[in-house]
């Protein structure tokens, strides 16, 4: 059946509509999993932040929007770090250095993400000299 | 008896198919014309006998007969009507069916209204329909029959999954379908013209229609399935650059694009080669997005992926087709004559720049989408999603919002750079107070992309508006009509992104019944929290009022929903719907001491995001029906005016 789920998702072009019961996990849900930073200026960041790591176990979902309990989990360790005073780019190395770069959504400064990065300006330089041989230029009639 | 007969149809369908392309081949390229004259009865036969095979698998999974494979897999005796019916293409087999069925109807249809057409590329259309047909009848035939028997029959279905059973399975997958299979008329178009050489201004006009209604369809399907998403995932999102909504949006981007150079070469006689190419991406694009993320080789997280058969099949057929269609351009795009050039001052140049910031958005989805792919067969996984997209496309989709401001404001062939200006003069000065208000307001307390998208919004918004000052609004014409409405929906729908990103209330709460919550100016009461159950499902429904500044409470409902088969847990949440927003109620697990975890989102303005996206689809059905309606006046007065002369 979780075939039928993701066929289905995939045809109906959106995630994957729910976890499987069994993501669910029987242990009491992580203190900060479903609780705001009480300083709003530190939820904000936490926030930010947990939109940009992936839900491992999810299909395509950050865990900022994911009901699995490993997202849970994690938005809790977030927000207690956080709270710590940690930065979040240094959550973010850790989550890195735990789970692999697949964690983060947002791409590195790797060399293997370069072409990445530069692919908007090749694009758009191409397509520029595509249109250059197409425009008259200082052509009066 | 139904499901051979269902086989037979569709063995007689791809028999059909074969002789169309046979009959096209022959009669064109041998010189044959007396052979073309069969071609268009043997389209619609193959048409009707598509559409007779998909009505037999709706029977047999209506009659829910369970000596049929694919309805013992996929439905269930007790199931309400329409999730029979609709579970037809709840599954692989089924919506292959659907696709070819689609394809089927959409050549007859070509080959019954296309008038405008010339004989010869009508005709070499018609079988480029047929040879893309008859790789997904191949497909369907020999790796997806969705006719297959079971002995002994099952005494009941495995059952729908519960959580599809949603009025929307009936509406939003036929309706994308319609759209990703319309664009291969378009395909079939430029393959029909490359051929025949025959690439102008009266097959711009030609193609036009049934690009702008596969277009009109994509956005209808892609506006509810967003919708769909952001009412049942439960989280307030409505876009998570998933490779799956990136596989709707790529053939959508390459269609507007087409939309926009079609009218170039209707008009003009201009972008010859890069509209046929187009032409060739768009559908492309319809079955790269499908078929690579169907075959389960993008989102290797999750084991769906059909059978390695299956996807072998499915990537000979995009290589054979894409790859085919392609060294076609290649050859045969030196016999294309470019037109003239264009003045750099005039609407012309403007579609180009549209063409250019949507094609340059397209090649970024594309790249981000199959990137991870890339980088994995390198032995390192990396994830590329919203902040990547965000920050990449979202500046160019600005670009390109700002030129739809300035296109329709400028003229064909050739204007001035004062009186674009001049014309320019009110949605500038209204961008610039939105602008100076909202940094007095809240400058640096929103995101650089929600604010410049709330300013130029609003600046398309009068911008769009615009090309009607001054003319007679009854004498305007409806396809004017409709290009207003339609980038007047772009801007609507930018406003309801730029204001759920930068102004949504977000309260998370552990609440007992009894409590009360505030946020956002809204008050909620938590009064009880009730076992309920439907027909197959039991689900935890927690009784609020909410009420907004002492006026009247509504009673909501948010609930926490269990399956039991296959066991799985569902929030239904809570939506309440004003003016000016949406109140978005989920109810969580429950916490400690009998409290429940409650989710609470206040989104002003969201629902502009879907009203933007209905509003672009009637600008499309508006300049459809404008564009359709004159061609057929203009025949009825050429008509009367011969008979008047005779």
């Amino acid at each position: 059946m979780r075939m039928l789920i993701a066929l289905l998702a995939l045809m109906l072009g959106a995630p994957a509509f729910a976890q499987p019961a069994f993501a669910q996990s029987a242990l009491p849900p992580a203190p900060y999993a479903d609780r705001q930073i009480d300083d709003p200026a530190l939820e904000k960041k936490a926030r930010t932040l947990m939109e940009t790591i992936r839900c491992l176990t999810c299909q395509s979902q950050s865990i900022a929007d994911s009901n699995a309990s490993m997202a849970g989990d994690l938005r809790s360790q977030v927000r207690e770090r956080i709270m710590k005073g940690e930065e979040p780019e240094h959550i973010r190395a850790w989550l890195i250095e735990r789970y692999g770069d697949w964690v983060s959504y947002e791409p590195t400064a790797e060399p293997i993400l370069w072409p990445l990065w530069a692919a908007p300006l090749v694009l758009l330089g191409l397509g520029l000299l595509l249109l250059r041989g197409r425009i008259k230029r200082g052509r009066r009639s | 008896m139904i499901a051979e007969a269902g086989l037979a149809a569709l063995w007689l369908a791809a028999s059909l198919a074969l002789l169309q392309l046979a009959l096209a081949a022959i009669g064109l390229a041998g010189g044959k014309s007396e052979l073309l004259g069969a071609v268009r009865p043997v389209a619609v036969a193959q048409g009707g006998l598509t559409a007779v095979a998909f009505a037999l698998l709706i029977t047999l999974f209506l009659r829910s007969d369970m000596s049929v494979l694919l309805v013992v897999t996929n439905s269930h005796s007790m199931k309400p009507w329409l999730y029979k019916f609709a579970g037809t293409w709840g599954n692989h087999e089924g919506s292959m069916l659907l696709w070819v069925t689609v394809m089927g109807v959409a050549g007859a249809a070509v080959a019954l209204f296309e008038r405008a057409l010339r004989r010869e590329t009508h005709m070499a259309t018609l079988g480029g329909q047929a040879a893309i047909s008859l790789g997904f009848y191949a497909f369907l035939l020999f790796a997806s029959n969705p006719f297959a028997r079971i002995d002994p029959p099952a005494a009941d279905g495995q059952g729908l999954n519960p959580l599809l059973q949603d009025p929307g399975l009936a509406f939003h997958p036929p309706t994308l379908y319609l759209g990703y299979v319309g664009l291969s008329v378009a395909f079939s178009f430029a393959v029909g013209a490359l051929l025949t050489r025959q690439v102008d201004a009266a097959f711009a006009r030609a193609m036009r229609p049934w690009v702008l209604g596969a277009w009109i369809l994509l956005t209808l399907g892609i506006t509810a399935g967003s919708y769909w998403a952001y009412y049942e995932l439960g989280w307030g999102g409505w876009w998570f650059w998933d490779p799956v909504e990136n596989a709707s949006l790529m053939p959508w981007l390459a269609a507007t694009a087409l939309l926009h150079s079609v009218t170039v070469l209707a008009t003009r006689d201009a972008l010859r080669a890069w509209t046929v190419m187009l032409a060739v991406v768009a559908f492309s694009m319809s079955m790269v997005g499908t078929f690579l993320v169907r075959s389960g080789i993008l989102t290797s997280v999750h084991a769906f992926a059909v059978d390695p058969e299956r996807g072998t099949f499915i990537l000979a057929l995009l290589g054979i087709y894409i790859g085919g269609a392609l060294a076609l351009f290649g050859w045969r795009v030196g016999a294309v004559r470019e037109g003239a050039p264009f003045e750099l001052v005039s609407r012309e140049t403007m579609l180009v720049v549209n063409n250019l910031l949507l094609s340059v958005i397209l090649g970024l989805v594309l790249i981000g989408t199959l990137y991870p792919l890339l980088t994995e067969a390198f032995g390192h996984k990396v994830s590329v999603g919203a902040p990547y997209f965000d920050r990449i496309a979202g500046p160019i989709a600005l670009a390109l919002m700002i030129a739809m401001i300035v296109g329709p404001l400028t003229r064909w062939r050739r204007d001035r750079m004062r009186e674009v200006t001049r014309r320019l003069a009110v949605p500038l000065v209204v961008g610039g107070l939105v602008f100076l208000t909202l940094a007095a307001l809240a400058w640096g307390r929103i995101g650089i992309l929600p604010f410049l998208g709330l300013v130029i919004a609003l600046a398309v918004g009068v911008g769009s508006i615009a090309p009607l000052w001054k003319r007679n609004l009854r004498r305007t014409p409806l396809f004017t009509w409709g290009m207003v409405i339609a980038h007047l929906g772009c801007a609507v729908s930018l406003a309801g992104m730029a204001c759920d990103s930068a102004l949504t209330v977000e309260k998370l709460v552990a609440a007992r019944p009894g409590d009360t919550v505030e946020t956002a100016g809204w008050t909620l009461r938590f009064k009880q929290i009730l076992p309920i159950a439907g027909d197959n499902w039991t689900a935890l429904q927690a009784d609020m009022e909410a009420s907004r500044g002492g006026g009247e409470p509504v009673l909501i409902h948010p609930q926490s929903r269990f399956f039991a088969s296959p066991p799985t847990t569902t929030t239904e949440a809570a939506l309440l719907t004003r003016w000016n927003g949406q109140l978005y109620v989920v109810l969580g697990q429950e916490a400690d001491e009998g409290r429940w975890q409650l989710r609470i989102w206040w989104k002003p303005f969201v629902t502009l995001i879907w009203f933007g996206g209905f509003l672009i689809a009637l600008g499309g059905a508006l300049a459809l029906v404008g564009r359709e309606r004159r061609g057929w006046l203009l025949k009825w007065r050429a008509r009367k005016a011969v008979e008047a002369a005779a």
